[in-house]
């Protein structure tokens, strides 16, 4: 009997080293491909009922917060509350237990949590205190700044970006329509699937931050970017070359002019030619005297065909074509942003303030320092340089001739008495019957003779009329309200 | 023994820092009773059987330390009582089970006394699986019909059949073993035993399977099964047996899966749980994304991922310990498992009546196999039959028998570990 006994230890063991390798395969091998799989709601159960810290624009308005859950036979001790709703939803996106997370909850989510390597090991002295290792985390966005941008614009379709040359930090980033993470981010799975049904249906995409995930044709505004390629190519100055006073240019290897609005007559040097929005001259500086090869890694040296660095997930790539060295009659068209040329508003506002800030742009950023539960600051961001399109004194030549579009061009609604604002319009047609466009404006302010403190990009979507002042007409009032606030803001302190 | 203890503990305290950063005052008085019952049942051992196995209790101990902490740290999930509410509960069947395992001590001084009641054993046994039949006593609890309810308690006598069919086994094959093994039944080439010595085992045996599959409870069943086949193998040593025994197995396993809805369910939820994900397979994945969630050190105890599993308290319970405490923490299960089966096992071989070794096997294969079962289902070696992880599950009658189960096993040993001191002297003087 003892050998059968034996023989049952070894069966026995055998069958348990089964058990072990199975384990294994489970816990390590396969974790990976089961962590991973959509149906498993461990991850996002897990960072669903932990602490999390709040969101806070500068001037103290909080954006996003956890407050214990009313609702007591829920499985989940805490929601997760905007308490501005709408105004910001863009931006802190929404953590929702049924459609994941976006925006600043998805970018900061581990800091939020206070589970960065960091926060970890500060926490292990707090292990016997009753204390949330949690991150508080404060953007540059302003909520003063945020309404006057929303009420700006009002309920016409389009975005509003506001940023501080000289560090890169979002002041405002608006775009409407918005939509109220609140919704989305209810504990109640079937509430929050019929607000994000809703959301989904709606019209203008509520849901997409137009700011920086949607693309649209610059239009002139993109003669900005033209002619600081020329400036730094050192192929054009603002004496030379003085391109003729015409209606229209008609590229090589095409019979296809490009018309300047209306039929107008124009040319002239750079500064001439920017005031009045040339179609002609500049097409004819892009296709003849910068070319192909020049333009386009002069497009991508101020971030086209790249995804700006936001602090935020999924940033679109603004699009400048390739193909323009072998298509003079596309490169004469992408000189004027028409074509396949398209950018983000974030881009945008990036051009005007690469120019405001000496021909450096700064990373955009919008977090700004993150504290713990304690108040002591865990991480604090240092602006950072992204792109250095042009020298300092070609900047500053653009600079000037941007105030001069205000003083005495297609922008003069942007100026505001007592400062320095330089700018650019644009209108990007759309169609002619019946004549539509997006309307663009982008520029700068500053205190005269200083550096500019504030670059904005506006756009309004689907405009009726398409004539080069549209732009002008359009959106100028609504960037000069935004940076007339920012000043204002600045200036008191 | 004292190592469970502060192992017991430690894990406690770090399990309520986990879940809530202090620890619930209420629960604790409950947790000094668990620990203080193991160690009044380490100290009833010491003196009601001194020689016994020193590791059995300690190992017993741990795991059922183990699962009150897991049980304790349980979610509150809705159609259950909170973990809290749990956990007292368990600690009242640890107190009931430490009280059965001091009382069989102390009742059964000499095993071998059992074999004067096999037949009744035997009928005892049959008849308890038979209960929850009874219609007004019987209840269906969770699909099952092995219930019985007398007032407010609530108990599986199917539990209790286990241990009681194991004596009954041991004694009648202890004293046919040499009839059956000799005396061979030639069906064609097929060398089987002669049915006529294997009679009232057999009897009894094919009445106990077709009542559980009848009652749906499969893990029991093939429990049943393996017991059976396995005791007769060890009683006659006739490997032959074994292998028809696994070859009948194969038999009544396709004639089952042939026959029987639920068993079909069970083996194509084996086979493929991604079908149905929400609900056949739903238990057996969450408890995959559990484990996985885990990794190799786990989540902290108390500190689970709060994913949802069906019967996380009693079936699924090695899914809730592997995700809190990793392949560490399942490994150290299994391990521990393993640890009681191999002294299980030495006290068998070592005893020198045929009873007393066949007993010892029975009981350490009961609790070996019944471990074995539930793991591999739950980790989807096999398909998943629901059976509890014995001393670490929630439930007061697997709990209780368990520990009686442990007493006998202890008792054999230090029968014989006694004899063996008393005889050492005389050979020497001889």
């Amino acid at each position: 009997m003892n050998r059968s006994i034996r023989r049952l230890g070894i069966g026995i063991v055998v069958l348990y080293l089964a058990l072990f390798v199975k384990l294994n395969w489970i816990q390590v091998v396969d974790k990976q491909a089961l962590d991973e799989n959509p149906l498993n709601t461990a991850q996002v159960r897990r960072d669903f009922n932990r602490p999390r810290g709040s969101i806070s624009t500068a001037d103290g308005a909080v954006l996003a917060q956890s407050v214990p859950n009313p609702d007591t036979s829920s499985e989940f001790e805490r929601v997760r509350t905007y308490p501005e709703g709408a105004l910001f939803g863009q931006s802190t996106g929404f953590f929702s237990f049924r459609y994941g997370s976006t925006g600043l909850e998805k970018q900061y989510s581990d800091l939020l949590t206070g589970s960065t390597f960091k926060q970890q090991i500060r926490g292990f002295g707090d292990l016997l205190v009753a204390r949330e290792n949690v991150g508080n985390v404060t953007v540059s966005l302003r909520k003063d700044v945020q309404e006057v941008a929303r009420d700006a614009l009002g309920d016409r379709d389009g975005s509003v970006v506001a940023i501080d040359p000289r560090t890169g930090e979002l002041l405002a980033f608006w775009s409407f329509p918005s939509y109220d993470p609140n919704y989305i981010s209810n504990p109640n799975g079937t509430q929050a699937e019929a607000a994000w049904k809703l959301y989904q249906d709606a019209p203008g995409q509520p849901m997409r931050a137009h700011q920086y995930q949607d693309r649209y044709f610059p239009g002139s505004t993109f003669k900005v970017v033209t002619g600081s390629v020329g400036l730094q190519t050192g192929k054009v100055t603002n004496d030379d070359p003085r391109y003729p006073t015409a209606t229209s240019y008609t590229p090589p290897q095409t019979n296809l002019a490009i018309s300047n609005f209306g039929g107008e007559v124009c040319g002239g040097t750079l500064p001439q030619i920017l005031k009045v929005s040339c179609n002609s001259a500049f097409a004819e500086m892009g296709q003849a005297t910068i070319g192909g090869p020049d333009m386009l890694s002069g497009a991508e040296s101020w971030g086209f065909n790249k995804a700006a660095p936001i602090d935020l997930p999924d940033p679109a790539k603004s699009a400048f074509p390739t193909d323009v060295i072998t298509n003079p009659p596309k490169l004469a068209q992408a000189s004027i942003g028409q074509n396949d040329v398209q950018a983000t508003p974030l881009q945008m506002a990036l051009v005007a303030a690469g120019v405001a800030n000496g021909g450096t742009v700064m990373t955009p950023h919008l977090m700004t320092e993150v504290r713990d539960s304690q108040g002591e600051v865990i991480e604090r961001y240092d602006p950072k340089p992204w792109l250095t399109p042009m020298s300092a004194d070609l900047a500053e030549t653009m600079r000037q001739n941007m105030i001069g579009v205000v003083q005495g061009g297609t922008a003069t609604r942007m100026a505001i008495p007592g400062y320095e604002v330089g700018g650019k319009t644009g209108t990007a047609q759309l169609g002619t019957d019946p004549p539509r466009s997006h309307t663009w404006i982008i520029g700068f302010a500053g205190d005269p003779g200083q550096a500019p403190t504030v670059a904005v990009a506006v756009v309004v979507l689907n405009q009726s009329g398409a004539n080069e002042s549209t732009g002008g007409v359009v959106a100028a009032p609504i960037a000069r309200t935004v940076m007339e606030k920012v000043l204002q803001v600045q200036r008191g302190g | 023994m004292l190592m469970a203890v502060i192992i017991t503990a430690g894990a406690y305290v770090l399990a309520s820092l986990g879940s809530d950063a202090r620890i619930p005052a209420n629960i604790i008085p409950f947790l000094v009773i668990v620990l203080g019952l193991l160690l009044g049942a380490h100290i009833a051992l010491r003196r009601l059987a001194p020689e016994s196995d020193p590791i059995l209790l300690p190992m017993a101990a741990l795991l059922n330390g183990l699962g009150y902490v897991v049980i304790a740290g349980l979610p509150d999930t809705p159609g259950r009582a909170s973990g809290e509410v749990l956990a007292r509960q368990q600690a009242v069947w640890t107190a009931i089970g430490v009280a059965a395992f001091i009382a069989t001590l102390w009742v059964v001084k000499r095993p071998r006394d059992l074999v004067r009641y096999r037949y009744t054993f035997g009928l005892v046994g049959i008849g308890l699986l038979l209960l929850p039949l009874i219609p007004g006593i019987g209840k269906n609890i969770n699909g099952s019909q092995i219930w019985v309810g007398i007032g407010p308690v609530n108990f599986q006598p199917g539990e209790v059949a286990k241990v009681v069919l194991a004596i009954f086994f041991a004694a009648y094959l202890a004293d046919q073993r040499e009839l059956i093994a000799t005396s061979v039944w030639k069906v064609g080439p097929l060398r089987l035993p002669d049915p006529k010595y294997l009679g009232p085992v057999l009897v009894a045996w094919v009445v106990t399977l077709v009542v559980m599959v009848y009652q749906k409870d499969l893990g029991s069943s093939l429990l049943f099964f393996a017991l059976f086949v396995v005791m007769v193998w060890v009683a006659t040593g006739r490997t032959s047996f074994l292998v028809i025994g696994t070859g009948l197995f194969a038999a009544g396993a396709w004639f089952a899966w042939k026959t029987f809805g639920h068993v079909q369910e069970r083996v194509s939820i084996w086979l493929d749980p991604w079908k149905d994900p929400s609900g056949t397979g739903y238990q057996v994945l969450q408890g995959m994304f559990a484990m996985a969630f885990g990794g190799i050190a786990g989540t902290g105890l108390g500190l689970g991922s709060g994913v949802p599993i069906p019967a996380s308290e009693s079936d699924f319970i090695f899914a809730v310990i592997s995700e809190q405490m990793g392949l560490l923490g399942g490994a150290l299960v299994i391990m521990a498992y393993l640890i009681m089966v191999g002294s299980g096992l030495r006290i068998a071989s070592r005893a020198d009546h045929a009873f007393d070794k066949l007993l010892a096997t029975g009981l350490t294969l009961l609790l070996g196999i019944q471990a074995f079962i539930i793991i591999a289902g739950v980790t989807r070696l096999l398909p998943l039959t629901g059976v509890t992880l014995p001393f670490i599950s929630y439930g007061g009658s697997s709990l209780v028998v368990n520990y009686v189960l442990l007493a006998l096993l202890l008792r054999l040993s230090d029968q014989h570990e006694r004899r063996g001191a008393r005889a050492r002297p005389e050979a020497v003087v001889a």
